[in-house]
């Protein structure tokens, strides 16, 4: 397929669209299909179609919207009216009442049960209201088992400009000026790894999508390749004429079926309209991708163990360098990208990398796309600018903390990351403030604790994590993370003594500095920074057993 | 091969371009301890007790994995390097069940030299005290799990210079174990070909030959170094 007739399916389907009324669209993000979406979906559908009425309404499945915690979401197209909690026996009402008569169903709209006056059109909710979606654009909106939902929305549009109006070194300089970082956490200038890649010379290159995300309560990806698997197909293509690479893999964790269901059909779907294969839209330019499913090794997340991974050996890190842009991939020159990475490229080669550059903060910039979980009223999938402060989005996004119950901290970057205390709530959320408080970015996901969470518990859960997914190949990693877990156990138990405190900071630092990879040297983050803010909580548990032990001794 | 120059410990040296900086070390008699590093075996950066210090780079790297780059500063002997030392060997020895007294490599064992060259006295962490199978299948050697050390320098010389993969590694952190095929015992392996090759290789008394009591045994790592070296000239 060549150029124009790319442009023809776009108009075909536009016009196809233009005939409906109503676009109503049911969430099948794995969070709402497990709230039962998929039967409401079909019940909708059934509706319709008993009513006479698909000529006029159409029903799709969507990804993610938003508010996980609310679903199952149905959102009504144009009016923008999201009903949550939808069931089989809402929907004769909501077809009725909202796409006949034209009038909302108050209780069952979005936030109902918690808002004082809900909002009809969704959009004015300070939920999305706050937001900033350039990631998530489209996701919510469009059927992402279906390409030319995506083709309508200016999909494939920047693949084409980078093919016939940018050349390679071009597109790199866009993607420099827009100053996007590495959306997985570490926050590397994406144009300079594309640079760099771009710069090796060899035979063959390759694009490797990184969706092995594994950090508890983290679900960003999950929801990009969910609910707009094109997008990050798209981002791929253009990396790959970027760095010249003609080969793609999308490394997806196995636990993400419904990701991989649909980024397989995207691969399908783009192949046999020619946006994927030889010589794409017919450019000289030629690229193709496949899935690689991950088998459950969170430690597959780090650049060389998912290597090794896609290389078909045992998931286990190498030490860097050489990195994997001048050595990756079966020696060659690799490009790593996150998801969500990815999922930008296509919105910057479209408005520009000064666009972009300009949302968010001067070293952070574009928006980032956070996992909101835990002790907070809606939880959920947002996209917010850089530097938002993290009381903005607990607060009058995430709507708080519910139960009357006081906020205690916020975990940041799972179990790389640290715990943010109640005090620096004002803290701006971008790569550099998060450091500078003993936290990092990561990937997004972000836990929220209320008063009643145990501190040391929670360094005990994550080094738990961090021990049970340790590779077992270097020493540091593989026995200090076990040894820092049982001391954790000790001290949680209430048999804990200074003795192990300090041993659990002396460790701490071992570990962080000796370890080979990103999985050990970031795993006693939790426990650095829980000691930093929440050390009384330790001494407690320590003075506790002192008393507990002078009294049988006396 | 064209020459740079780097200054370890001090001392500012001309060393040839595209060397390891243990390799650099090892050709001026500047001592690096290792573990997981076999002359002759690649390096996987495992073991962390080669780590240096390089000015203007803030992570601790590997000395067997990292190349020299010219005007490098490197630091060898730091005291946070030597502390990390002694608590990588503390480590190895808490972790699984290092018994010398009872040990066939008694005196002549990579893992108690370290624990001299370090100056370890007694092991401050808890030890694990796991509980780990002793593989006598094979009709010649014992695949004592108790005194590994997981350095892999078995399965590396197995498959790269034997060619027979018998060894590999399952599962991960402090559960990981060295196997032999599928996890089937030693002396049903369908690769191995008893070439006694990684009994030389192992640093401790995990592989040991069956005729031997205790303190009796003394590895010939060398031969694998050599075996290495003849088998290039040989091409």
């Amino acid at each position: 397929m060549n150029r124009q007739e790319l442009r023809t399916i776009a108009d075909q389907a536009k016009t196809k669209q233009a005939q409906y009324k109503h676009k109503v669209c049911v969430c099948c993000g794995a969070g709402c299909i497990s709230s039962g979406s998929q039967a409401v979906l079909e019940k909708l559908q059934e509706e319709i179609k008993t009513r006479g009425m698909e000529n006029e309404i159409e029903v799709v499945p969507s990804g993610c919207m938003g508010p996980c915690n609310q679903g199952p979401l149905v959102k009504i197209q144009p009016d923008q009216t999201i009903y949550q909690r939808v069931t089989c026996e809402n929907i004769a009402q909501v077809v009725q009442s909202q796409l006949i008569e034209k009038r909302p169903i108050e209780e069952l709209l979005l936030f109902a049960d918690s808002r004082p006056k809900p909002f009809v059109n969704a959009m004015e909710d300070p939920f999305y209201k706050k937001q900033l979606k350039i990631v998530l654009e489209n996701c919510g909106d469009i059927n992402p088992e279906v390409i030319e939902d995506y083709i309508v929305c200016d999909g494939y549009k920047a693949l084409d400009k980078a093919l016939f109006q940018m050349s390679p070194e071009e597109v790199i300089a866009e993607i420099k000026q827009s100053r996007l970082r590495g959306r997985g956490g570490a926050g590397f200038p994406t144009g300079i790894k594309w640079e760099t890649v771009h710069k090796y010379v060899a035979d063959q290159k390759y694009v490797i999508c990184n969706g092995d995300e594994g950090d508890p309560g983290a679900f960003m990806d999950r929801s990009v390749l969910e609910g707009n698997p094109h997008r990050v197909l798209e981002g791929m293509a253009i990396a790959g004429y970027a760095v010249g690479a003609s080969k793609g893999y999308a490394y997806i964790r196995g636990e993400y079926p419904l990701a991989i269901k649909r980024f397989e059909l995207a691969i399908k779907q783009a192949r046999k309209l020619g946006i994927l294969g030889v010589n794409i839209l017919g450019s000289p330019f030629s690229f193709d991708v496949e899935v690689r499913i991950g088998a459950g090794a969170f430690v597959c997340g780090e650049e060389t163990a998912l290597v090794a991974s896609i290389e078909g050996k045992r998931g286990t890190p190498r030490p860097r360098p050489p990195f994997p842009a001048e050595s990756g991939l079966w020696n060659k020159p690799t490009l790593i990208n996150n998801v969500e990475t990815l999922a930008s490229i296509a919105p910057i080669i479209n408005r520009g990398g000064q666009w972009y550059g300009e949302i968010g903060t001067p070293k952070s910039a574009g928006t980032k796309v956070l996992a909101l979980a835990g002790k907070i009223k809606y939880s959920g999938l947002i996209e917010v600018p850089m530097g938002m402060t993290l009381r903005e989005i607990v607060f009058d996004i995430g709507g708080g903390v519910p139960d009357g119950k006081e906020f205690k901290a916020a975990q940041t970057g799972g179990p790389s990351g640290g715990c943010i205390p109640k005090e620096h709530l004002d803290v701006k959320v971008d790569y550099e403030s998060l450091v500078s408080l003993g936290s990092i970015m990561g990937s997004g996901g972000l836990i929220i604790m209320d008063e009643t969470s145990n501190m040391v518990d929670v360094a005990r859960f994550f080094m738990e994590f961090c021990m049970d997914e340790s590779c077992g190949k270097c020493v540091p990693c593989r026995v200090g993370t076990k040894m820092l877990y049982d001391l954790l156990c000790k001290v949680c138990n209430g048999q804990g003594t200074r003795k192990d405190l300090d041993m659990l900071e002396e460790l701490a630092i071992y570990v962080k500095e000796a370890s080979l990879c990103g999985l050990g040297m970031s795993a006693p983050n939790p426990l650095v920074s829980t000691l930093r803010y929440f050390k009384s909580e330790y001494e407690q548990q320590i003075t506790k057993n002192a008393a507990v032990q002078g009294g049988t001794h006396g | 091969m064209a020459k740079i120059p780097v200054n370890i410990d001090g001392k500012s040296l001309e060393v040839e371009s595209g060397k390891t900086i243990l390799e650099v070390c090892k050709a001026n008699d500047i001592e690096i301890l290792t573990m997981c590093h076999l002359e002759g075996l690649g390096d996987i950066g495992a073991c962390r007790l080669c780590l240096v210090e390089i000015e203007g780079i803030n992570k601790l790297l590997p000395a067997c994995t990292t190349k020299v780059a010219p005007n490098q500063v490197i630091k060898t002997k730091t005291e946070k390097l030597k502390k990390y030392q002694k608590i990588t060997t503390e480590l190895f020895f808490a972790e699984r069940n290092h018994v010398c007294a009872v040990c066939v490599v008694n005196g002549n064992c990579e893992l108690q030299d370290l624990g001299y060259k370090v100056g370890m006295t007694r092991v401050r962490f808890p030890y694990l005290f796991p509980k780990c199978e002793v593989d006598t299948s094979h009709p010649w050697y014992v695949m004592d799990h108790n005194r590994c050390i997981l350095c892999t320098r078995c399965v590396r010389v197995c498959g790269e210079v034997e060619g027979s993969y018998n060894w590999g590694v399952m599962k991960r952190g402090v559960a990981a174990r060295i196997i032999s095929d599928f996890n089937t015992p030693w002396g049903e392996s369908i690769t191995c070909t008893s070439c006694s090759k990684c009994v030389n290789a192992c640093p401790t008394g995990a592989i040991w030959p069956k005729a031997v009591v205790q303190g009796q045994f003394k590895k010939n790592p060398k031969m694998i170094t050599e075996l290495v070296e003849k088998r290039k000239m040989h091409l």
